[in-house]
């Protein structure tokens, strides 16, 4: 299944934020979408959730204009996972997590316990089972962003869409989180997600679209698409390349460190 | 899920219970619990009770209706507060927020200026809280913003405003002698004067938008989450808040009707629900309903027997309501943010 805009103008009822933007992301595959603030990362998103509708052109799910289905039969298809955020009411882990079954369910239904099964197993499948009863409000930025994906999974989509899931997170649960992506894709779903650190779409992506100033700037396979001359272009900054044998990592800026002793 | 919900609705009922007992026996008049036995076992053979003819007056004639009416204007502040805490994403909303309650003084006080009959101020109070409602909806819906809930609490603010001036100026028209000591103790809110025959014509709305909420309660905990969120999880927001809104509108305006201004109740109640059963709206929504109506009861049997006089509703629910939300802004900021 693929899932995929097609020459989007994209914004809201005042403003427009991208133009002429193609994007196409397949189930089993990760795709990264990478530039500066304010360059329409969030917007694109949104708009291929079917959140805010294109101004121009067409998004696509599996070959269908997603504007023809339901907004039950989007969720069914296409999940969501913001950035985290402190709910305003402490409900418990796996109440959030139960939420991601509206869309199996009717105006009225309660979730019944298949519902609960597939939540259960989501909780289960991060490995955060143990969170089930704490309430979303006391846990830890990088539990409520695990909690949030399985919220996610129990949508049972085809497709996840992420803004900047490691934004925010220690160094530890940037990790996990990528891993938790990574494992999305090898078992079948297509994953979106924005990110600020090249290094995290080397990583886990297999594609990577660069937007700048609502403008696709470059896309493709990652090992093509980040490089230094790119990324300087994408960000307007100098970026440091560093290698080794097998892989590559960026460092932001041009920075001389002062001469200094090293002790030896 | 797994944690039992029992004991927080075993305690919400003993209240209830315990408010209808304490309803129908204190006052100027006691009765006791086996009068009161008595009278109901009486009520419910057929067989004449044995008691004095004036007990069972003051048991059905005056108490009953106040006892009823306290239950439904109880039970319907403590719904609408609910699920507007809920819809609002905001834990120090009530469900006046929208202008129900102001839209209602408007009508009720125009009603009392025009020396109309109780049912016709009723029935325009009612009339005057879906207008105020509607008019907010309807303005806040046609500001396009990409926070519909801000925008329409705070044009219920606004239009809140304008209707207070409204009724400032018919306070100020009014005959001093007459029409204003009436406007001023129905804006107080007050049981005294539920008779049995207003009761009817408000039962009805307040039961129909209790049944909308109470089964749109599964989705009230993806509807507290922010607009696009919830859309992402397959709610279309905006048919649902339409319905929540015209709901708890719904029961607020018929209850005001009935009651006057009772405010807090609908801030008040859903917090100490929350404290029984958790925030879950499919166990908070039928918890506060009935914590609701056990609440005004106390409150209504404390206002008709702490003073020689009868204190107005209102104010009592007042002079509790704000040190709890005092309370309620501290303990937010420390857990919340």
């Amino acid at each position: 299944m693929i899932l995929s805009g097609h020459d989007l103008t994209i914004g809201y009822t005042d403003r427009v934020v991208g133009t002429h933007i193609d994007v196409s992301v397949a189930t089993g595959s990760v795709l990264a979408l990478l530039g500066p603030n304010g360059g329409g990362k969030t917007t694109l998103l949104k708009t291929l959730l079917g959140l805010i509708p294109p101004k121009a052109g067409e998004v696509r799910l599996d070959g269908q204009t997603l504007s023809a289905r339901s907004i039950r039969e989007r969720a069914r298809a296409i999940a969501y996972v913001p950035q985290t955020h402190i709910a305003t009411f402490a409900f418990p882990v796996e109440s959030v997590v139960l939420m991601g079954r509206t869309a199996h369910g009717t105006m009225f239904s309660r979730p019944g316990t298949r519902d609960r099964a597939v939540a259960a197993a989501a909780l289960q499948r991060l490995g955060i089972d143990h969170l089930a009863t704490r309430p979303y409000t006391m846990i830890s930025g990088g539990e409520r962003q695990l909690v949030l994906l399985a919220r996610a999974l129990a949508q049972e989509p085809a497709f996840i869409v992420l803004d900047e899931p490691t934004a925010s997170l220690d160094f530890g649960n940037q990790g996990k989180v990528m891993a938790e992506i990574r494992a999305l894709a090898a078992a079948g779903l297509g994953v979106l997600f924005t990110t600020h650190d090249p290094n995290h779409a080397l990583r886990i992506a297999d594609r990577a679209l660069l937007l700048r100033d609502g403008q696709r700037i470059g896309e493709g396979a990652v090992r093509d698409v980040l490089t230094r001359p790119e990324l300087e272009r994408l960000y307007g900054a100098p970026v440091e390349e560093i290698y080794d044998k097998h892989k590559t990592a960026f460092l932001p800026g041009a920075v001389t460190l002062p001469p200094r002793a090293i002790p030896d | 899920m797994t944690r039992s919900a029992l004991p927080g609705f075993l305690i919400a009922t003993g209240v209830l219970l315990l408010g209808v007992v304490v309803a129908f026996s204190v006052g100027r008049y006691p009765v006791s619990m086996i009068d009161l036995l008595r009278s109901l076992l009486g009520k419910l053979t057929g067989e004449p009770s044995g008691l004095a003819p004036a007990i069972e007056t003051v048991i059905w004639q005056i108490r009953g209706p106040r006892v009823l009416a306290a239950v439904v204007v109880g039970a319907a502040l403590a719904i609408a507060g609910t699920a507007f805490q809920g819809l609002f994403r905001n834990p120090l909303v009530s469900p006046d927020i929208l202008g129900a309650s102001s839209g209602a003084a408007l009508g009720a006080v125009f009603g009392i200026f025009l020396s109309l009959g109780v049912f016709a101020i009723q029935a325009l109070a009612f009339v005057g809280g879906l207008i105020a409602v509607g008019a907010v909806y309807a303005v806040g819906s046609a500001v396009r913003s990409r926070d519909p809930i801000l925008v329409l609490v705070l044009t219920g603010v606004v239009i809140g405003s304008l209707l207070g001036a409204g009724v400032g100026l018919l306070k100020y028209l009014a005959d001093p002698y007459n029409q204003l000591p009436a406007m001023t103790f129905w804006l107080l809110g007050s049981l005294a004067a539920a008779h049995a025959a207003d009761l009817v014509p408000v039962i009805a709305p307040v039961a129909a938008g209790a049944l909308v909420l109470f089964v749109l309660r599964w989705r009230m905990n993806a509807m507290s989450l922010p607009d696009e969120e919830a859309r992402a999880l397959g709610i279309a927001t905006g048919p649902l808040r339409v319905a929540i809104v015209a709901a708890a509108t719904l029961t607020t305006s018929a209850s005001v009707a009935v009651a006057g201004i009772v405010g807090w109740v609908g801030l008040v109640v859903p917090h100490l629900a929350r404290a029984l059963v958790g925030p879950d709206f499919a166990r908070l929504i039928p918890a506060s309903t009935i914590l609701g109506a056990g609440y005004l009861l106390l409150i209504d049997t404390l206002a008709r027997t702490i003073a020689p006089v009868e204190v107005p509703l209102g104010i009592l629910t007042a002079v509790i309501g704000t040190p709890f939300f005092i309370w309620l802004l501290a303990r937010v900021q420390k857990t919340w943010s």
